[in-house]
């Protein structure tokens, strides 16, 4: 029997009337994350079936994946990395126990970018993951073996997690929903720190509905994570078909103005983008344009790269192979330290962390990381500002389909095209806003995606006004090779 | 001659239930690794959870130290490498250190100095090395203990000063009760940073910096064996090379590293610490719970009670033992009554018999009932203190003896004129010689007779009083 195009919901029906066991679930799960290694989705693929529940959930029984940056005791957790290659952690993180104890079944831990730094999906220790759409283009990152595992019909969701955009833009390249919710709603306890101040918890899944199940269940305050929110007591799948008549959104002018753009796929995508923006008028949304300075606009980008970079240099700080990790040897501590690194990074980690070093150092941190704060809080005073008058911010989440893997695309090389269109999510990571990605149309059967951001705290809001979306748009539960795309 | 300019960087580790950032206990232990979490092995994904007692106390201890506190708590990372330093950065304070601009008055050779310190900051210890001939051994037990670092500034002249204020600085977290202070266990340890320059210049001298020393001891040699290096060198005419020094067991110091440039920590502000603010209310609260100091104690004594330079230095120097003493005699009708009996019987008593002042068996409210007693004349000094002596060894309230034991003493005239009656009558050849031949000499003999029926329990002066009275009535009935 084929499960791939069952949701959350209806998978545990099916569990509750004995028409599939969680155990044949998992197998079907197992059976095709080895029949696809060559896509590179997996770092590990746990063979052996385990199940624990203290009580009945929505997902108890259902398998899913988790990024291979979630900390998952006595279970192999690289990072990608060289570095990581053999690390083994000895706790859970909070987002898998509370799985875990939900009943939800771990199928494996998926691919990332290199300690998740990286949009293409490309840099992992074990090899590019490959778009289960089109072997020739990537899915994007840095979650990308999560993204693509459930696009491809693997599991029905996965966890992942979101510095810039890394689980909505491979989101969008996979024709799946990912979600971030509120930064603190999701604890990051567990979670290798990229950058902290950025970092969300999220998830893939290939409906709206779905999404809410599982963020129900992984959300919620925890006295582990000092930045973690007060529990909000509410159940977002409660409210997930709330009307929305009168909710406010806009654009942005600035990016979806079809005259900047000369490329046709570009083009192709804002008209669709239009398009869908006069149909949610029709259902009861207020839709209307905003103006933002193209000088802040542009300021995303180097802003994120820069507070990203050097938040990333600390944080990875205790990869030296003297606690854990790969120790490399050497003739004095430093030397060990030393060699642990040069030896366990790719390039461009190394670039990142002299880049994050640079930006640090006494006599740049004024004008580079100080300022990049300063841009960042001007960035989200002006959404804050605009959020006062509109419930939400729609914008495409990519400019076209996923790029194909050129070397260009690995080195990561900026598109000069499509800078702001490509980067403009990483706002949501810079004021913390609930923000989701889902399937737009597809273009030649490959899928574009459409992301709404929403105001802090207001993670049920976005949800409920994700699931309209979702409905006028028509497009849930596709998986990759399927006939009507 | 040259002025000598010392300042001093002093950490202190604080006594809390668990660690900084962690909820591995802080406790002191000989067996490697085994308070450890994993926020204290800097594992991938972990977070640090601040914890509250310590803010408390470094809050605490800021105030005590004249600072001015800031308006919310809130941590910055100090980044560099090293193997004691699992998490690659530590998590310490820059932007906004618990307390800025404090000082600390000292008493150096009965003088007043005034120590001004320069900041006040909460922080982590790292992990402990040991290092081998071609291996080292990591023992994180100390890896996230709290720690403040209190940093003086340039203003500290001889080893002499930087000692006492070291002594006192102890004495503050003591009184505080806020860390053990142990210096043999690496609790409280100190960086010196030491400078020469020439009497009457307003140039500062090259700073040589002396890193983690334990004893107070090392502390004067260190200093004074600098004082020594530098003034031969600079009076060869030669320039201080500035550098950081270790203290050998020697009592010398040996060149470490030459200092070319200041190592620059990157810091930031630790994004994972949500800022916390301080109201003035929790502040106050705080503020309300700090005792008075070891010096306004030391003063209070003199000015208010009286006590002599020494017996004031004596009490005031242990907090519990000068707690004891206030209750006696905040307690006590008479001052130095009061003190007669702690500085004599109580602190004798605990040297005598190796106790502290909490395992004293007396407690303070019964010593001043008892000094009371003593000076409204129920009792005598001499009762007292045998009768507090007699309640130490046996464990048992004074008061309650006196009235166990009957002794209470006599003061009842009528009671006493018939005690001095029996004894007359029972000793005639005695009130004989006063009758006939006037010998006044026979009236100790009988107040010693009216002490001895009454168990000590009559008053002497009163009895001699009646005694004498007594005498003159028998002489003239005989006549």
């Amino acid at each position: 029997m084929d499960y791939k195009h069952k949701s959350i919901k209806e998978l545990k029906e099916m569990l509750d009337k004995n028409e599939v066991t969680s155990e044949e679930l998992f197998k079907e799960a197992n059976t095709l994350a080895h029949s696809t290694e060559e896509g590179n989705y997996f770092v590990t693929i746990i063979d052996k079936y385990r199940k624990r529940a203290k009580e009945d959930t929505l997902i108890n029984g259902i398998p899913y994946a988790l990024k291979d940056n979630f900390s998952t005791s006595g279970i192999l957790t690289t990072a990608s990395s060289n570095i990581l290659k053999d690390y083994v952690p000895v706790y859970d993180a909070t987002v898998y126990k509370r799985l875990k104890d939900a009943g939800a079944v771990l199928v494996g831990k998926t691919t990332l970018d290199e300690l998740a730094m990286g949009g293409t999906g490309t840099t992992a220790h074990t090899g590019i993951v490959f778009n289960p759409h089109d072997k020739k283009r990537l899915i994007g990152g840095s979650s990308a073996g999560s993204a693509a595992a459930v696009a491809a019909g693997i599991i029905p969701f996965a966890i992942g997690s979101d510095t810039g955009d890394s689980i909505r833009k491979p989101a969008s390249f996979g024709g799946v929903v990912g979600f971030k919710p509120t930064y603190g709603r999701i604890s990051r306890y567990g979670l290798f720190a990229f950058a902290s101040s950025l970092d969300h918890v999220g998830l893939f899944s290939r409906n709206v509905e779905d999404t809410a199940i599982v963020t129900d269940i992984i959300k919620g305050n925890d006295p582990k994570d000092m930045t973690s929110l007060k529990d909000d007591n509410l159940c977002y799948l409660e409210h997930i078909h709330d009307s929305i008549k009168g909710r406010k959104l806009f654009y942005i002018k600035e990016i979806v103005d079809e005259e900047i753009y000369q490329d046709e796929d570009i083009k192709k995508t804002i008209r669709t983008f239009k398009e869908l923006m006069e149909k949610l008028k029709k259902e009861g949304f207020l839709i209307e344009e905003a103006s933002i300075d193209e000088k802040l606009l542009k300021a995303i980008y180097p802003v994120y790269m820069t507070i990203s970079c050097a938040e990333a240099t600390s944080n990875n700080a205790n990869l030296t192979g003297i606690q854990f990790g790969s120790r490399k040897d050497g003739k004095d501590i430093n030397e060990v330290m030393f060699n642990a690194r040069t030896l366990g990074f790719s390039e461009l980690i190394k670039r990142r962390f002299v880049l994050g070093s640079y930006i640090l150092q006494k006599e740049n941190q004024e004008k580079l990381f100080l300022n990049s704060l300063r841009v960042r809080r001007l960035i989200v005073d002006k959404i804050n500002e605009l959020f006062k008058e509109f419930d939400g911010m729609i914008l495409p989440a990519s400019g076209s389909v996923a790029p194909l893997i050129t070397d260009d695309v690995k080195s990561e090389k900026l598109d000069p095209k499509a800078t702001v269109l490509e980067n403009h999510m990483a706002i949501a990571n810079f004021g913390g806003f609930p923000s989701i990605t889902l399937p737009m149309y597809y273009h030649n059967g490959l899928p574009v995606g459409v992301n709404l951001t929403g105001r802090v705290r207001e993670d049920s809001l976005v949800l409920n006004m994700a699931q309209k979306i979702e409905d006028v748009i028509g497009i849930k539960n596709k998986v990759a090779g399927d006939d009507d795309v | 001659m040259y002025k000598v300019v010392i300042g001093l960087e002093v950490h202190c580790e604080l006594e809390t239930k668990s660690k900084n950032f962690s909820s591995a206990p802080n406790l002191f232990t000989m067996t490697p690794n085994i308070n450890v979490a994993t926020v204290d092995l800097g594992l991938p994904g972990i977070l640090p959870v601040v914890n509250r007692e310590a803010c408390y106390k470094a809050l605490k201890t800021a105030m005590a130290l004249n600072c001015s506190n800031p308006s919310e708590i809130m941590f910055d990372r100090k980044n560099y490498f090293y193997p004691d330093l699992p998490k690659g950065y530590q998590i310490t304070q820059v932007t906004k250190p618990m307390g800025v601009n404090g000082y600390l008055d000292i008493l150096v050779n009965g003088k007043t100095k005034r120590v001004l310190i320069h900041q006040l900051h909460l922080e982590e210890d790292t992990a402990s090395l040991e290092h081998n001939s071609n291996f080292s051994l990591i023992d994180y037990n100390r890896s996230g203990i709290p720690l403040i670092e209190i940093v003086t500034e340039p203003c500290i002249e001889s080893a002499e000063e930087a000692v006492c204020f070291l002594e006192d600085l102890r004495d503050v977290f003591l009184f505080l009760d806020v860390s053990e202070a142990k210096s043999n266990y690496g609790q409280m340890r100190c960086d010196v940073n030491i400078s020469l320059m020439k009497e009457g210049s307003n140039e500062l001298g090259t700073k040589v910096e002396m890193k983690n020393i334990n004893a107070f001891n090392s502390v004067r040699d260190a200093i004074e064996y600098e004082i020594k290096r530098q003034s031969e060198i600079l009076d060869k005419g030669e320039k201080v090379v500035q550098e950081t020094r270790r203290i050998g067991e020697d009592g010398k110091t040996y060149s470490m590293r030459k200092k070319v440039d200041a190592v620059d920590y990157k810091y930031f502000v630790e994004p994972n610490i949500p800022k916390i603010p301080l109201s003035k209310e929790y502040l106050d609260s705080i503020r309300k719970e700090i005792p008075m100091l070891k010096l306004e104690r030391y003063k209070l004594y003199q000015e208010k009670y009286g006590l002599s330079e020494y017996d004031a230095g004596v009490l005031a120097k242990d907090k519990k033992i000068s707690d004891y003493f206030n209750i006696v005699v905040e307690n006590s009708n008479d001052s130095s009554i009061a003190l007669n009996f702690v500085t004599t019987s109580v602190l004798s008593t605990l040297n005598k018999l190796s106790i502290t002042i909490d395992e004293f068996p007396v407690k303070a409210l019964s010593i001043a009932k008892l000094t009371s007693l003593v000076h409204d004349k129920k009792i005598s000094l001499d009762h007292g203190k045998k009768i507090l002596y007699k309640a130490i060894k046996e464990e048992k309230d004074p008061i309650d003896l006196i009235k166990e034991d009957h002794l209470e003493q006599i003061n009842d005239e009528d009671k006493l004129l018939n005690i001095i009656k029996e004894v007359m009558d029972n000793n005639p050849e005695q009130v004989r010689q006063y009758v006939e031949d006037g010998n006044t000499f026979v009236y100790n003999y009988f107040v010693g007779q009216v002490m001895k029926t009454t168990k000590r329990q009559a008053n002497p002066n009163m009895s001699l009083e009646i005694i004498k009275k007594e005498l003159e009535r028998r002489k003239s009935d005989g006549k």
